[in-house]
């Protein structure tokens, strides 16, 4: 097409239309499976497979690792107050302040503080995954029915028994939900990850000057595909956990 | 074709006292790494007078715009079930995509700019208006709307008179949770072009720690005031529910 | 029975006040391009540039790159040819080179600084010793190459500025370092970092492997802003710097660059690069305006002005101001 071929900082008569789209869906999903020669000159291959999948690879592992730390550091503190009942103010409000947390002062600060590096970015990802995991540990595990939480105190389970055997299956769903927001905004908050040093798909979208546009619309791709696989994953996690009994009830 | 007036000492010239000497120790605080530079902040506080007024604009555009589409597809599947779960799966497919990659998707139809930032922003918060605004519609008991039907209100008259009222704490603390959450995003704006908080905290130094807590605490701030007001709107609406607590 | 209402039910109301408000807000000036902004400053006239009136109807948008010492080389130019008589508006930090070559070419803008080493390896993709050494031939081969493009370039600037590599101070006495060729053999333990295109540029990574043969333990991408960041937080062995950093004198006891035997980086001057066509539109007050305007800028004010910025943070728009005016430039 005409259009790629102005755009691939070939030289001729400087367009004179605004505007003029470089990147087509189809030339940015050439560019997830074909190294290609990157715009700046120098020859280098851009792109391609391999380093597609070697982004992706980065962004899932720190997408995992901060996920698995704000849940070792949520849910045991969750889990335990809704069971308890007490620190409802700690735990609704630090949802509410956590969602007002700006992701991309978050990554800047924390670059700056800590500096760059695949540590300090996932402490930076996990920061924002504590929140609604925590709030929704505690507001699941409180809106169990206490009916059902009295009788299994009264056949003699012991209030470990009780959480692990009642409260948290019957507060599956809300948990769920909340560790799946937290992965929407751990994943979304990777794809900038980048500008802390972390090599994720956001270096295809960030630095258009090395990939042109096509790898930014490429990247955009894999990273809109990665997160709604993950959640989808998550979304058939929670059907299997959540028990025949809730969902028998919610239909 | 002008011609210039040459000035007394010849143009391109500097005074010596244009020269600073600067070493190590006598560093302003900006150039070192310290935590918050207070004089500075005071002083330079009006640079970050522009890119709040244009976050304030994405968030403003984002979540009514979002409001009123996500409002309007709540009412529609209300009356249609099978609409719910389409709707639902949409709307959350919109909100799982990282912002930042939105923004570059519609990169090849609508270009960089604000407009981008508005659609990419708002499509973020359609899930969470248009589910609360759904489930607070269904928990509308039922005995209520066969009280009101029994009175003569038409199915219209019921929806506006009687379900939304109901509805309008879940439906307020839906916009509460878009409203914060979209605060925080549009610090992103700025890959799009559209201006926002996000300018600033590049602008000035991506590791300049002062800044970028001024930028950010001014976003948290936006984002807990939003919250706050909506929550006194949520109150205030709600005078049923003030008086079960009182 | 009729039920009366006594006020208007609060959702509609809500969903009515919503409406409206977007619209309010839509209307109230959503222009598509937040980052260009007008340059209001009038000067009271008293300076040597005279405005011309004859040019107000010209319109200018100056670009630049996302490095401060380019926003203080773009905000003087787009001021200066304000007080010449042109309506400007900005649109700096646009990118690197080929961000900004393009966005000119597509017309968003009407010109950027550049630099001539910049130009003729990245853009033109010559090698390092086709890059001639003196100011004024490596502006004419920069020139001729974009005139093949339908662009023009005008006269250089007196400082120039390369791409250097820089390390900390006691990092380079450890392990006795004072050229580039040192690294050999020692390179293979050390971290690089740099800018996300140096990968790509012969007058960076590219060219630190294919001329001097160097292989380094790790390459890390970072912004720009943050290149003496790493060195002190001692994540980085390595960080390509520029010659015209203020941090090199005003911290020398801190950071030192190592001397670029082979000549692979080039020192380039800034040229300011515009599309034909515009230049023709503007009249010779554009090329005037510039020239003039950057006979000022030698390599210690232009450190001066980097200070400026990028020490005490000052914002580019201050610091071309500032020297416009003690330059006696502007009123």
């Amino acid at each position: 097409m005409a259009d790629d071929a102005l755009a691939k900082g070939g030289s001729g008569v400087s367009s004179t239309l605004p505007h003029l789209p470089a990147a087509s869906f189809q030339t940015a999903i050439e560019f997830i499976f074909e190294a290609q020669p990157s715009n700046v000159t120098g020859g280098k291959l851009v792109g391609g497979l391999s380093q597609t999948i070697e982004l992706a690879m980065t962004q899932l592992e720190v997408t995992v690792l901060a996920l698995a730390l704000s849940m070792v550091v949520a849910l045991p503190v969750g889990l335990y107050l809704g069971h308890r009942g007490t620190g409802e103010l700690l735990a609704v409000g630090l949802g509410h302040a956590g969602r007002a947390i700006p992701e991309l002062a978050l990554i800047a600060f924390m670059a700056a503080v800590i500096g760059v590096g695949t540590l300090n970015v996932t402490i930076a990802l996990a920061v924002l995954g504590v929140p609604p995991i925590l709030t929704n540990a505690f507001v699941g595990i409180r809106q169990v029915d206490r009916a059902s939480v009295e009788a299994a105190r009264g056949i003699g389970m012991t209030e470990a028994e009780v959480l692990s055997k009642v409260e948290v299956p019957l507060a599956i769903p809300t948990l769920m939900t909340g560790i799946r927001g937290a992965t929407i905004a751990i994943v979304a908050t990777a794809t900038i990850a980048p500008l802390a040093g972390v090599l994720t798909l956001g270096d295809y979208i960030i630095n258009e000057n090395v990939y042109g546009e096509d790898g930014v619309v490429a990247g955009a791709i894999v990273v809109a595909l990665m997160a709604l696989g993950l959640e989808l994953l998550l979304a058939l996690l929670q059907r299997r956990l959540t028990s025949k009994g809730l969902k028998l009830s919610s239909a | 074709m002008s011609s210039w007036a040459l000035p007394v000492a010849a143009a391109g010239e500097l005074p010596p006292d244009f020269f600073q000497e600067r070493t190590s120790e006598t560093l302003p605080c900006q150039a070192t790494s310290k935590l918050f530079c207070f004089d500075w902040a005071r002083e330079n506080i009006d640079r970050y007078g522009t890119p709040t007024v244009q976050h304030l604009k994405l968030v403003a555009l984002a979540v009514l715009i979002g409001f009123a589409i996500a409002f309007t597809l709540a009412l529609l599947a209300h009356r249609r079930r099978w609409l719910r779960a389409p709707l639902l799966a949409a709307t959350g497919v919109l909100y799982t995509i990282p912002s930042v990659a939105f923004f570059f998707l519609l990169l090849p139809l609508t270009g960089r700019g604000v407009d981008t930032a508005v659609i990419a922003l708002t499509a973020f918060n359609l899930q969470i208006i248009y589910r609360n605004t759904i489930v607070g519609l269904a928990n509308v008991p039922s005995p209520v709307k066969d009280a009101a039907r029994g009175m003569g209100l038409t199915d219209r008259q019921i929806l506006w008179r009687v379900e939304l009222p109901l509805a309008s704490p879940e439906i307020i603390a839906g916009l509460r949770i878009a409203t914060v959450s979209t605060v925080a995003i549009a610090t992103l704006a700025k890959f799009a072009g559209g201006g926002g908080l996000g300018v600033p905290i590049f602008a000035n130094g991506i590791d300049f720690k002062t800044n970028i807590i001024i930028a950010g605490g001014i976003a948290i701030l936006m984002a807990l005031s939003f919250d706050a007001i909506l929550y006194g709107i949520q109150w205030r609406m709600t005078p049923w529910r003030r008086v079960a607590q009182a | 029975m009729r039920t009366k209402t006594t006020r208007l039910s609060a959702p509609a109301a809500a969903m009515a006040l919503a409406l409206v408000l977007s619209l309010g807000v839509a209307a109230c000036g959503s222009s598509n391009d937040t980052t260009g902004e007008s340059t209001a400053e009038s000067e009271g006239g008293g300076g040597a540039i005279v405005s011309n009136p004859a040019n107000g109807k010209v319109t200018l948008t100056i670009g630049s790159k996302n490095f401060a010492e380019s926003e203080i080389t773009g905000e003087i130019y787009a001021q200066a040819l304000e007080a010449a008589g042109y309506t400007v508006k900005t649109d700096l930090s646009l990118g690197s080179e080929t961000i900004a070559l393009k966005t000119l070419k597509q017309g968003e803008i009407s010109g950027y600084p550049e630099y001539t080493s910049t130009a003729l390896e990245s853009l033109f993709g010559l090698e390092p010793e086709e890059v001639p050494a003196e100011a004024q031939p490596a502006y004419e081969k920069a020139k001729a190459e974009f005139e093949k493009e339908g662009l023009t370039a005008f006269p250089p600037t007196p400082f120039s500025s390369a791409n250097a590599v820089g390390t900390l101070k006691k990092t380079a006495e450890e392990l006795d370092l004072k050229t580039i060729s040192d690294l050999k053999g020692k390179s293979e333990e050390l971290s690089l970092y740099g800018s996300p295109e140096c990968r790509q540029r012969s007058d960076c990574l590219a060219g630190l492997e294919k001329f001097y043969g160097l292989k380094f333990k790790s390459f890390h991408p970072v912004d720009i802003g943050l290149r003496y960041t790493v060195l002190e937080k001692g994540q980085a062995d390595l960080s390509i710097l520029f010659t015209t950093d203020p941090q090199l004198s005003a911290e020398s006891d801190k950071f030192v660059i190592l001397e670029d035997d082979k000549e692979v980086f080039p020192a380039g001057n800034v040229i300011f690069v515009t599309d034909q066509s515009v230049a023709k539109e503007a009249g010779p007050d554009l090329e005037k305006t510039i020239v003039e305007v950057q006979k000022g800028l030698t390599l210690p004010v232009m450190q001066e002005l980097n200070a400026r910025a990028e020490l005490e943070k000052e914002p580019a728009k201050k610091v071309a101001a500032d020297y416009l005016k003690e330059a006696g430039y502007t009123g």
